[in-house]
This record gives structure tokens, sequence and C-alpha cells, in this order.
């Protein structure tokens, strides 16, 4: 009974490592453009309908590298021909904007392929499971948590240790002292949106095998990204990264308790928690522009 | 961008959460609808199904059958010589059912209401109709409850009862003996028609000599199942059950084969597209089915072909509800040569046989509305047997066999009793 429970909560944890990816890039373009990006989840369906398309000619593993980096092509284009335009208004624009964008790609979706979910499945080399002991886990889902592993820390040198970073945190904090120094936040502001929109389209082809894959796909797991962004607190890294975790174990504990049908609940139960005694959320800095 | 309004930059943490929470609200309540030209001497029906959220991929076959049967409806001569028009919306959760169905009445005087897959929306629409005194016909909504306790005189159900759906496929798995004696793994979907299904199937159970090791609700928005794999594995079921519902097989079965798990899988809710979705690698077990598109009946043949001609991809088992609503309410408008409803409810009560592309025709049982007609068992193939997308499968002949009444499988006594009002 005792291994079981601690299997579900190692498995919780790594189950908060998904929706990682989805609210990592979430919270980076609402962090520096103040961009609630609605679309977010629509962007991890392109990155799962690219992989259908792309694998079969590339191969998964060509797929893994391609998807991600077309989806940020397109976070790229959107963020120009689109994002730049709302970076100093309202933020309820920002949010009709990107709520009719998502509706937008879901639709283009439905007419390019259809409403029936398309099949994928995991690439014969990778099927299979890893045991350690008492605990077995399956192969697949331990090369994703590596790679969301070295996604994390890649996201984080870059913020942290590069000059690159350096101009994108004082961004976050304080955009008109940078433009005083000379500095031009707009190719930042490009980089940070075609990054934070390639992680959507990398978590769209790493969960393609595992998922169902269908139109709406983006809209199942926006809402859990925003949860978790919301728990650990606007423009917080580790925040994030912590309340997905978080979110994962807590889910996985509820399981392990025999309440699963509180799994999902018990995270909306979590958010309404924070905001009620901590309204920043966890981890959340005090961000003068958004107080 | 130093030359814009530093200002307007501020936004306070507020204004962002109210504009998150004004979003994910908006996101609940939009749905894209779509409303035909109408014109004025042509018979409306009104359908409903939803096509977005986690039943969405399945209403959409839906829509595409009452396209084709419509279109060939209207090549056939229309009904009553006047032309068929659909009024196609989503009907997006029960709330937005109940007020669409109403709509659908008053304003555009549609002659009856078909459609559904949820039992929950079916509930709130075949509530409109009655009070209109409309006919609705329920497509997909499978819980024995809508011919139980919630049945009513304007509601009749082309779509199979969970009752016939477990029944079906318990046939199956007792031939196979996995009931007697044997522990159960089931994993329900958390609302009307889960709560539905794992009830008939516990009666099914009890009767049989089986016994469940666990039964486990499972939120209708949950996407992994990896804690529930988990704890199949330690429990060592003799047999998985699937009591799930849209989406979530297809994910249940795509995480139950990544997971390596071996216990026979079945379930006792099921539709084609979510195997097609599964795939080849992915798709296992034993499953009732209303009706497939290998079924070796002329008429089966006919409508496949037609299907697959107008939209590329084979029906699966919701375009058959869909379409064989709306022809047999032409048919019988037709052979009324009236749209009246007393007629048409009184003429199916008195059990006129229909052409339900199955080996023997189906009628409304009169008790509680409920359309008999021959079921399947489905039997996954193994991976390396499969020569297409589509064929994943090998099916039983038709449950019942042709010595048996259809009603064998249907709830019997006080399994489920209504009261029509």
């Amino acid at each position: 009974m005792l291994t079981l429970f601690i299997q579900q909560v190692l498995n919780g944890l790594l189950d908060g490592v998904y929706y990682l990816l989805i609210a990592l890039g979430l919270s980076l373009i609402f962090s520096l453009g103040g961009i609630v990006n609605l679309a977010h989840g629509a962007f991890y369906a392109i990155g799962a309908y690219l992989t259908i398309v792309l694998a079969p000619h590339i191969g998964f593993g060509g797929a893994i590298i391609a998807s991600p980096l077309l989806v940020a092509l397109i976070g790229i284009v959107v963020e120009r021909g689109l994002f730049q335009r709302f970076y100093r208004s309202d933020p309820i624009l920002s949010l009709l904007l990107t709520f009719g964008l998502a509706m937008v790609a879901e639709q283009s979706l439905r007419m390019i392929f259809g409403a029936p979910p398309l099949s994928f499945s995991i690439p014969a080399a990778l099927r299979g499971q890893i045991i350690f002991g008492e605990f077995i886990y399956s192969r697949y889902r331990a090369l994703l948590l590596l790679i969301a592993a070295a996604c994390v820390l890649g996201l984080w040198f870059l913020l942290q240790r590069t000059a690159f970073g350096r101009v994108v945190r004082a961004g976050v904090q304080n955009p008109d002292m940078v433009g005083a120094l000379g500095i031009s936040l707009q190719p930042y502001m490009m980089a940070v949106a075609g990054l934070g929109i390639g992680l959507a389209g990398l978590a769209g082809v790493l969960l393609a095998p595992i998922y169902s894959i269908h139109p709406a796909m983006g809209q199942e797991i926006i809402t859990p990204a925003f949860v978790v962004v919301v728990i650990g607190g606007l423009g917080s890294f580790w925040g994030v990264v912590v309340a997905a975790l978080m979110v994962g174990l807590v889910k996985g504990i509820t399981i392990g308790l025999g309440y699963t049908q509180w799994s999902t609940a018990v995270i909306y139960l979590m958010m309404l928690l924070v905001l009620l005694f901590r309204p920043r959320g966890l981890f959340g800095e005090r961000i003068q522009r958004f107080e | 961008m130093t030359d814009r309004q530093p200002s307007k930059f501020r936004v306070s943490r507020r204004q962002a959460l109210v504009g998150i929470s004004a979003g994910a609200a908006t996101g609940l309540i939009a749905c894209p609808s779509l409303i035909l030209a109408q014109t004025p001497d042509a018979i409306r029906y009104g359908h409903l199904t939803p096509r977005t959220g986690f039943l969405g991929p399945l209403g959409e076959y839906g829509v595409m059958a009452v396209d084709l049967a419509v279109e060939e409806i209207n090549a056939a001569g229309g009904v009553n010589g006047r032309k068929l028009e659909a009024l196609k919306e989503d009907s997006v959760n029960p709330q937005t059912a109940s007020t669409k169905a109403e709509r659908m009445i008053e304003r555009d005087k549609v002659a009856c209401i078909l459609g559904e897959i949820s039992s929950a929306s079916c509930l709130t629409i075949s509530q409109v109709a009655a009070r209109n005194k409309t006919l609705f016909v329920n497509t997909g909504g499978n819980s024995d409850a809508l011919r139980g306790e919630s049945c009513n005189r304007y509601m009749f159900h082309v779509e199979h009862q969970n009752s016939m759906y477990v029944k079906s496929c318990g046939r199956s798995l007792m031939a196979q003996g996995l009931v007697k004696g044997k522990k159960w793994f089931s994993l329900t979907a958390d609302y009307a028609f889960g709560h539905d299904l794992l009830k008939v199937a516990k009666r099914f159970m009890e009767a049989n000599g089986g016994q469940f090791a666990a039964d486990k609700l499972v939120p209708t928005d949950a996407t992994d199942f990896s804690a529930l794999l988990i704890e199949i594995r330690a429990a060592k079921p003799d047999l998985v059950i699937s009591n799930l519902a849209g989406n979530q097989i297809t994910n249940f079965l795509k995480q139950y084969s990544e997971f390596g798990l071996t216990f026979p899988v079945a379930g006792f809710g099921f539709d084609t597209a979510l195997a097609w979705a599964a795939g080849k690698d992915n798709f296992g077990g034993v499953w009732p089915c209303v009706w497939h598109h290998l079924i070796d009946t002329p008429e089966t043949k006919k409508f496949v072909a037609a299907f697959t001609k107008k939209y590329g991809k084979p029906p699966e088992n919701q375009a058959w509800g869909d379409y064989t609503a709306v022809k047999i309410m032409a048919q019988s408008m037709n052979e009324l040569k009236s749209t009246d409803t007393a007629k048409i409810l009184e003429y199916w009560e008195k059990g006129a046989k229909f052409d339900v592309m199955k080996t023997r025709p189906g009628y409304f049982r009169a008790s509680d509305h409920q359309l008999m007609s021959e079921m399947y068992t489905i039997t996954a193939l193994p991976a390396a047997q499969v020569k297409n997308q589509w064929d994943l499968f090998t099916s039983s002949p038709p449950v019942p066999g042709p010595n048996e009444e259809l009603e064998v499988i249907a709830t019997q006594g006080d399994e489920a009793i209504c009261k029509m009002s």
C-alpha cells in the first residue's frame, strides 16, 4: 500500500512536468508583454498536428525538432503582426485578441484535418517500460521528462546567465528604463514570444503519442496551465516550475488516496486558496507595473 | 516602442486576473453555430448535438450524417413533396441545449428535434420538447434513466440504452469466462452517462457472479490516466472495464498500451471514432457497438459508400444514429402524409417497422420508446493483422441471435421503469 502511494506521489511529480512546458511560455509572454495569451493552447495543438504531418517524412525524432521550430516561427509572425500592437494597452484587449486567435486556430485545424481525432502512436523504439525496483515507468514518459528538464534548465540559463536574459529580466521589471538606456525591447519581445510559443509546440509534439489529438485539444490544456501560472505567481520562473510540480503532486496524492473524482477539482481548489491568502502567487514578485 | 505612452502600460494585477477569468468564462459559453438559410415552404428539423468539448468529435459525425440524409431525401422528392431543411446547432451543454431547443421550436417552428449525445443534454431537451408537445429523437444519449425514471411521451431513442450495451458485451465476456468469480477494475466517466452505465454494469456483475476490485470515477476533463494505470497494475484485475466516454477512451487506450499493461480490456460504452483515433498500435479489447461500417448488409454497404464518397472516410456509429433518425422521421411523415406530432407518435408506438441497415427491421418499443434493433460486439485485431486505418476489429454476428427476441438485451421488468406522462 505504501509503495503504491509513493509511486503515485512520484508519478504526480512527473505528471506536473507536462503542464510546465505550456505554463512557462505562458508566463514568459505575460511577464514581458503583459499579453494574456489564451491562444497558447492552440499553438500546442498546432504542434501536435504538425507532428502528424511531418513524422511520416522526417521521423518522430525529426518532428521533435522541426515542429516546435515551425510553431515558434508562427509565434514570431503572430507577435510581429498582432501582439506588438497590444503591449501597452488594457489586457482585456489582448485577451479578446488571443481568444479570437484561439478560435480561428481551432477552426482552421478542424477545416484542414477534420473534427474527428487523429491517431498517432509512440514509435516502436520508444515503447516499453523502465523498472527501478518497485517503480515501473513508461520509457516514453521518462524521455519526456528528460526533454522537459533540459528545457527548464536551458531556459533558466538563458534568462539568468546571458546578456539576452538580463535585458529580458530588466524589461520585465522596468521597460521604460530599458528604453531610456537605448535598448530597443522589440527584438527581445519577438524572441520571447517565439521561445514561449515554441515551447507550447514542443509540448504538442511530445504529448501527441499519448493524448487524443483533436482540434480542441488546446482548450483542454490551457486551463490547467493558467492555474499553474496563477498559483506560481505571475512573472516568476521558479514559481511556475514549483506550481506545476505541486499541481501534479496534489493530483497524484488525491488519486493515490482514492478520491479520483476530485483529481481535477482539487487543482482549482488550490488556486482558490492561493488567491485568497497570497493573491500574487506563491513566488510572485512584486512587479511594479502589475500592482 | 519608446514613442508610446508609458502610463498605459501599467496594468493592475486585479485587472489581469479579471481578464483571465473573463477569458475563461467566455471560452465556456462561446460556441460556433450554423444556421442554414430558411425557405418558407420547407419542412424544418432541428438538430442539436455537441460539436465542441469532449463529445464534439462524435457530434461532427452526426452533423455529416444529417447533411447526407437531408441531401438524399431531397433528391428523392423531399417530405410530402416539400424540401427538408435541417437547422444544426452546437448544443454545448445541458443549459445551452435546452435554450436552443426552445428557440428552434418557438422561433424556427421546427417539426421535430433530433440529435444529441450527452445524456444530460438529452434530459433538458426532452423537457423542453415535452412542454411544447414536439417530438425529440435521441440519437446518442445512452443513459437507461432517459428510458426509465426520466422517460417522456415525446422522446424516442434511436441510440440504444446502456443495458443493451452491457448485456451485448456481457454475453461475449461470459463466453470468454471473464465474469463468474472474476475481479473487475472499472473506470467510469463522472457524469450522468457514466453513473448510469456503472449502475447497469454493477447489476450485470451481481447477477452473473463477478465482483469489482475497484470502481473509479474519472472527471470528464481528465486527460492523463497514469495514476489510474499504476493502480490497475497493483490491483491485478482479471478484466479492466471502461465506462468512459468520448476522447477519454482514446486517451485511456493510448496510455494503457504505453504503460504496457496486459490485463484484458473491455468497455460498455464505445464509439468507433475513438478506436480509429487510438490507432492500430493502441486499440485493444472487446467493445459493444450499436452499428459499425463493416456490417454485412446491402443498406450498410450503400450508406458506407455514400458517406465515404462525400467525406473521404467511413461513417462511425454516431453517423448511423443521426442518419437513421432523419430517415425514420422522413419516412414516417411521407407514409402518414402529415407532420403532425400526435400522428407520428401513435404510428411509432403501434410498432411501425423501419430498415435500420441491419439484418432485421427495427421498431420503437411502446413501453419506453426505445428503438429495438440488433447490437454487435467487436474485438480489436492484433496490430499485425490490421490492413488499413479503419478496419481495426472483427465483429460478432448480430446480438441477439436470429432465434431470439430483440428485447432480450434491453431492460426487463423492474430494471428501468418508465411511466409516460
